[in-house]
């Protein structure tokens, strides 16, 4: 039996997404800059992907700019937030628990002498709302936090930080990284205050390689990859028209029956949650489960490292990712986790179930049973 | 310039009398398969005591010498032009011409050589050089010749078409990989191991490798690491075989049965056993290591005699002798240590104790193995059945 637990690192495509990119390949394979009639073929599934979204977030679709990805469009709203605005401040918010995505742009814009705060979580994984309040100031030019948090499924407070943020801070952009949240949750920009927000295909069953940051009218941002003049001119290079075309038939679909697709993954983790706890040392971490993120589950089996579980389970054809799967190339304690105050034996052996809509409970049970099976084995040969 | 061909330079020590055939032909087997792997047909030939490397049109001349640099045995790589013979009023222009395109407003000091492997040519090789010398000086009025210890050595050979070349790229030295039996390397994942293989191909030993793998405990990625290894290693040493041991079971019941100080010595011990099985299976003459004295727990002078003391074949340890920092160094050239640093854990990192015995009693190793009694020997033979061989090239 193969089990796919690892859908917050990927996501299989949807069949219809495979068709569109197929058709887009190699039928109405024209460039959309091109004059004739098979670029304007193209450019129709662009503007379509664009309507699609703008719909789904209630927004302009001239408010959706493709990019390559989430990391991408992180680093153009941190980026490019942060130049086109600097006249007005130079101080910069984020949170300690960001994906690198964030934190690395937010380090080198540090190194270029910018002021940035990183904002702490508390137990569960959640921005201190307190310390937000503190941070803000009248030369803050840009709030940087997450939708959902990637390691253990925190969702951040978005309405009420931004509140805070256009309240204290009038010149600061919002920017949301809602790579985790996009297809789990409603997301309504303009009535949140979200100026800013990244979005990656992949997450919900679209292709690699394809994102969008969505850029408020209102919002001003300078552009990083600079050409052709695609994209208004605030993204060139030509239209990645198969990744595009195949993330609009992804957004639709995902948000399409959306309230079922929510409650499957929530009673996937509650069935997993619950048979989890009849295990001896073993802790869920983040928030409560119906408050927490619906596809992430952060466990942490005491004794064991991450790893070693990890590879147990995927000799049993069950795939998870230990920590978050973009750190595994890295060997570092996870920042998310640390943040959290959770002690280093605990944080060494956290893994992540991450859950989509094609998962059963048979999947779960499943897992359940290896886990029983193994869990032992692997304590008995635990570093001593 | 358009190089026409390469001729090898190669040592000529230890290659008298019959050895000097299989040297070479050693040597011509390995460049065989160095320019294998560069796009065009390249002929390797054997010609009248020198090995020559002929071009094909259009070749990339930086990757071809690369590749050369790569083969155990060559000393120097030089460059040759080859042009027709049409008498002598032809070669003496086309070597001022080499000159001129070469070096262009030569000053410096120069010295001709001559070598006349066509005895029919009319002139004798010291007219040649005296009568080359002279144009090339009327052609670079400021150049002077030398010929004791000159700046630029121009060599001509005569033989059915005339080659010329002036420049020797250093090549790796030691000796052909084949010429010197095989040996089974301990491959970990290090940065030592690649280093000791590589400095033992070096001395014309063919390489096969063993590879200890403990899944779940070690990922798939650290297997893939290995491999990769062993490919940069075979660029070198020509192809290995890889022996891909599953060292899990094993290395558990050492674990349940001895004190856990003792884990990594008892556990090497093992290691070493099953490497020389498959030394012996396919022919070695030694096992290779890349333990350095004292570098850890388990390569102290007391440690590394329990882990030879298990083995009959001879086990070669070339970097014995050197600091980290020179190991380093050779696996930055020989370009392994950017895989080697790569951050996978291997099956020695794993259940490695807090403080273990850095100074093992033989007698109380023994006595720690008789523990093992029971299920080893169905262990090994369960590890060895299972063990995956995989052919890199």
């Amino acid at each position: 039996m193969e089990v796919y637990f690892d859908n917050s690192a990927t996501t299989r495509c949807y069949e219809a997404v495979k068709d569109i990119v197929v058709k887009t390949m190699m039928e109405d394979f024209g460039n959309p800059s091109a004059m004739h009639r098979k670029g304007v073929e193209a450019e129709n599934y662009v503007k379509q992907a664009a309507q699609t979204l703008a719909k789904i977030l209630k927004v302009n679709e001239k408010e959706i700019l493709f990019t390559s990805g989430g990391t991408e469009s992180n680093n153009l709203a941190l980026i490019g937030g942060t130049m086109a605005n600097k006249r007005s401040g130079n101080h910069i918010i984020t949170t300690s628990v960001e994906h690198a995505a964030v934190g690395q742009p937010a380090a080198f814009l540090q190194e270029q002498g910018f002021e940035v705060t990183f904002l702490p979580v508390d137990e569960r994984g959640v921005v201190k709302l307190e310390a937000l309040k503190e941070a803000l100031r009248p030369d803050t030019i840009l709030v940087s936090t997450m939708y959902v948090n990637n390691e253990v499924g925190a969702v951040m407070p978005v309405e009420e930080i931004a509140a805070l943020v256009h309240e204290k801070s009038p010149k600061a952009l919002y920017h949301v990284d809602a790579i985790q949240g996009f297809g789990k949750y409603r997301i309504y920009p303009k009535k949140s205050g979200i100026d800013l927000m990244s979005v990656s295909a992949h997450k919900i069953h679209g292709p690699k390689g394809v994102g969008f940051l969505y850029i408020s009218e209102k919002a001003k941002v300078q552009p990083l990859i600079l050409g052709g003049g695609q994209q208004g001119g605030m993204r060139s290079g030509t239209d990645n028209v198969p990744g595009i075309a195949g993330l609009g038939v992804a957004a639709e679909m995902i948000y399409s029956d959306f309230d079922e697709k929510i409650g499957h993954l929530y009673a996937l983790k509650e069935r997993m949650a619950a048979g989890l706890e009849t295990m001896e040392d073993v802790v869920i971490n983040g928030m409560p489960l119906r408050e927490g993120a619906p596809q992430i589950l952060s466990v942490s089996f005491l004794g064991i490292r991450s790893e070693v579980l990890l590879h147990t389970l995927e000799d049993k054809g069950i795939y998870i990712s230990a920590g978050s799967a973009c750190s595994s190339h890295k060997r570092k304690a996870s920042g998310t986790l640390t943040s959290m105050g959770l002690s280093a034996g605990q944080k060494e052996s956290t893994v992540r179930i991450s859950f989509s809509e094609e998962n059963t409970f048979e999947e779960v049970d499943y897992c359940l049973e290896v886990l029983k099976e193994t869990v032992p084995m692997l304590r008995r040969y635990a570093r001593r | 310039m358009l190089f026409h061909a390469f001729l090898i330079k190669y040592a000529e020590i230890a290659i008298k009398g019959k050895n000097r055939y299989m040297f070479e032909d050693a040597l011509v087997k390995q460049m065989k398969i160095a320019l294998s792997q560069v796009e065009g047909e390249f002929e390797v030939k054997k010609e009248q005591g020198r090995v020559y490397v002929f071009c094909p049109e259009n070749y990339d001349f930086q990757e071809a010498v690369e590749a050369l640099q790569k083969v155990f045995g060559i000393v120097g790589i030089c460059p040759v032009v080859i042009y027709e013979e049409q008498g002598f009023e032809k070669l003496a222009e086309d070597v001022v011409s080499y000159m001129q395109s070469r070096y262009p407003g030569y000053e410096g000091t120069f010295k001709m050589y001559t070598r006349r492997a066509k005895k029919t040519y009319p002139m004798t090789s010291m007219e040649v050089s005296s009568e080359l010398g002279g144009r090339i000086l009327e052609a670079f009025p400021k150049a002077s010749v030398d010929v004791h210890d000159p700046a630029l050595t121009v060599s001509v050979e005569i033989r059915e078409k005339i080659y010329v070349y002036s420049e020797t790229i250093k090549g790796p030295g030691g000796m052909p990989v084949g010429t010197n039996g095989k040996a089974m390397l301990l491959l970990s994942g290090g940065i030592d191991s690649p280093v000791a293989g590589y400095m033992i191909a070096k001395r014309g030993v063919k390489i096969d490798a063993v590879y200890f793998h403990a899944p779940p405990y070690t990922s798939d990625r650290a297997k893939q690491k290995v491999v990769d290894l062993a490919k940069l290693v075979a660029k070198y040493s020509g192809p290995i075989r890889l022996h891909v041991v599953n060292f899990t079971d094993i290395q558990l019941y050492i674990y349940d049965q001895c004190p856990h100080e003792e884990l990594t010595i008892i556990m090497r011990r093992y290691m070493m056993r099953i490497a020389e099985h498959f030394a012996k299976e396919n022919g070695c003459l030694g096992l290779i290591t890349g333990e350095s004295i004292g570098q850890v727990a388990s390569q102290t002078m007391q440690s590394l005699a329990a882990t030879n003391e298990v083995c009959t074949l001879p086990v070669y340890r070339p970097v014995i002798g050197f600091d980290k920092q020179e190991i380093v160094e050779i696996s930055k050239k020989i370009d392994t240590f950017e895989t080697s640093i790569l951050p996978f854990e291997d099956c020695c990192t794993i259940f490695v104790a807090k403080h273990p015995v850095t100074k093992p009693n033989l007698n109380i190793i023994h006595r720690s193995e008789t523990k093992l009694e029971e299920k080893i020997d169905q262990l090994m033979e369960e590890a060895l059945r299972t063990t995956e061989v995989i052919e890199i090239r």
